[in-house]
């Protein structure tokens, strides 16, 4: 830790981890219902379970790339933060914003749109967050050193301040409705988080393979590139069948088809600067998170992306398991296991330890991302029949979903071993470490001031 | 890569091209808000009854077990041709007792099967859901779902 304001992360990252493990208990619960329906049917309905893992898990990632910002900009700007007073009063009322609507949920306080069930008051306190977040890193970049790392990553911020604002829009025509409430989620999830994950996946290069900063500012260009010029009229994927215009079947088709490219740049980019590094970082769960996690993006936001964006095969597949699967292995290959990379890289720096638990933690890395790709299999086999099914056969939906219950059995048995990995994954970044470790940590961290 | 390729021209053709996706992006959008608003969804139906329909399905956040034209949860049956299941189309008032009948049936309590919960709904609130459910039935989705089963 070169900057003592970079403490802050240490914060941002366990309370994103608590949330982490409300999500993970929620699918749990909602996987389990699935198999077997009459789980706490008339206590805590399916629908609840599923906000709080859906919300959760925003709310986690969210709270996480604060935290990753909280903790490079320092480091990229060569200052400490403007107030890190306020980075605790923003994480505070974030913290207790997400407590309370999770809470709140439970006792049947939400409204109703998909993702923005969040009561008023805390859309407007996640405005707040994001002012007071956003003044603070800002004021941290502007009046430092300004790299293209920082550039992107507070693009990304901004970006995502400025497009949850339609939160706040719901118009009374459905249709409309649908349009515009894209420009938070797809323009999220693959645009502006997309420039988040890269300039900090560029971060971990620069830092764990000593690269060439000029030639990561390069990749980190051109894949934010490659994301925005096929993110934003790749909107068009979710226009097909909502009422909009016949002709986003081929601009979505075409465009949206070429989001696989910046998550293929992002594993050649990643895979390039570790093998040809000038250095072998002693953290090597953080090395293996950081490739992982781009071949996790290419994977689940990328391939299994490709899979059903195609109008003419989204006619069939759209809204069955095909789309569940896809969304769980893009949110946890791309922004999960970001995020876990980074917190791997930064715990050992943040705590003032040479790198620890490094075996249980790659033990965790394995597991969970063995799970989540049995999982996804198990969602993408349950998808093809049901599109069979269901949709070319017009057999009725609830007849089709007994017929793919076994798949739903395989996917609860691995999110609980997704819970199981994620307790060994806690573990070996807040689990205690060994005094005989700790002196040599010292030491080895010492010429680094 | 190569020489002749630097970083700062990564960095403009990065802004510039973005600055110009994003403004067709918006420009196909407010064609396809006009779209939508005169031609694929029918603005002189969408009523009062309709608008409040609306609130009663997102105040009880159904979205999260049902589907609306594809998007929502997977774990229940779609509802954006709910109407044209239960025969709307032939038989309106029939489909209206037999939604609002459903609905009041609920939970199920069958051992087994998948359980909707019990909201509790006026005459009004439910007449108001499937005054909505109706109109959204009427939006033109270019043919989707490809079938009656959702």
């Amino acid at each position: 830790m070169k900057y003592a304001s970079q403490r802050v992360a240490y914060w941002y990252f366990t309370c994103a981890m608590v949330l982490f493990g409300v999500q993970i208990l929620a699918g749990v619960l909602a996987g389990t219902v699935y198999v077997l329906p009459n789980v706490l049917s008339e206590l805590l309905p399916f629908n609840i379970i599923r906000m709080i893992h859906t919300n959760a898990l925003i709310v986690w990632l969210l709270m996480g790339f604060f935290g990753c910002a909280y903790y490079l900009v320092p480091e990229e700007a060569e200052r400490d933060i403007e107030s890190p007073m306020l980075a605790y009063v923003q994480l505070g009322l974030l913290m207790f914003g997400a407590l309370s609507a999770v809470a709140g949920y439970t006792l049947g306080v939400h409204e109703g749109r998909e993702f923005l069930e969040q009561p008023l008051w805390i859309k407007v306190a996640i405005v707040v967050v994001a002012l007071i977040f956003l003044y603070n890193i800002s004021m941290t970049v502007l009046k430092g050193r300004r790299t293209a790392v920082t550039n992107v990553l507070l693009l990304g911020l901004w970006g995502i301040a400025l497009f949850w604002l339609f939160a706040f829009y719901t118009p009374a025509n459905l249709s409309v409705d649908k349009l515009y409430w894209w420009y938070i989620v797809h323009l999220w999830v693959e645009g502006v988080w997309e420039l988040v994950m890269a300039s900090v996946l560029a971060f971990l290069m620069i830092k764990t393979t000593g690269a060439d900063r000029e030639v990561v500012e390069k990749w980190l260009y051109s894949i934010v590139g490659l994301a925005l010029f096929s993110g934003l009229l790749g909107t068009g994927h979710h226009y097909y069948w909502i009422g909009a215009p016949g002709y986003w079947q081929w601009v979505g088709s075409v465009f949206s088809a070429l989001e696989i490219a910046p998550f293929f740049a992002m594993v050649i980019f990643a895979f390039k600067m570790v093998f040809k590094g000038r250095k072998d970082h002693p953290n090597r769960a953080a090395v293996l998170w950081s490739l992982g996690c781009t071949v996790g993006a290419f994977f689940g936001a990328g391939v299994w992306g490709f899979l059903h964006t195609l109008s003419f095969v989204n006619y069939y597949t759209h809204g069955t398991q095909l789309t569940a699967a896809h969304g769980h292995l893009a949110f946890f290959g791309a922004y999960v296991m970001l995020n876990l990379a980074l917190i791997t890289y930064a715990m050992p720096y943040l705590r003032g330890k040479a790198p620890y638990h490094q075996g249980l933690n790659i033990v965790s890395f394995w597991l969970m991302t063995g799970a989540m790709t049995v999982m996804t299999f198990a969602l993408t086999f349950a998808g093809v029949i049901q599109v069979h099914l269901q949709r070319v056969l017009g057999m009725p939906y609830m007849e089709v979903q007994d017929q793919i219950a076994p798949f739903y059995w395989l996917r609860l048995g691995s999110g609980v071993v997704v819970g199981i990995s994620a307790i060994l994954f806690l573990w070996s970044v807040f689990g205690p470490v060994r005094e005989r470790r700790a002196k040599a940590a010292r030491v080895a961290v010492q010429p680094a001031e | 890569m190569s020489e002749r390729f630097t970083t700062s021209a990564a960095r403009n053709v990065f802004y510039g091209g973005s600055i110009f996706f994003f403004v067709v992006f918006v420009g196909l959008t407010a064609q396809s808000h006009w779209h939508i608003v005169t031609t694929s969804t029918d603005e002189a139906t969408l009523s009062e009854s309709v608008i409040r329909g609306k609130h009663v399905w997102e105040k009880h956040s159904c979205i999260n077990c049902h589907s609306i034209l594809g998007e929502g949860a997977y774990f229940a049956p779609e509802v954006g041709n709910v109407w044209i299941r239960y025969g709307g189309k032939d038989d309106p008032q029939a489909a209206r007792e037999g939604l609002i009948a459903w609905m009041r049936s609920q939970p199920s309590g069958v051992e087994g099967r998948r359980q909707m919960p019990q909201f509790h709904l006026s005459d009004q609130e439910l007449n108001d859901l499937v005054d909505f459910l109706e109109w959204t039935s009427r939006i033109d989705t270019q043919k989707w779902p490809p079938n009656d089963a959702g």
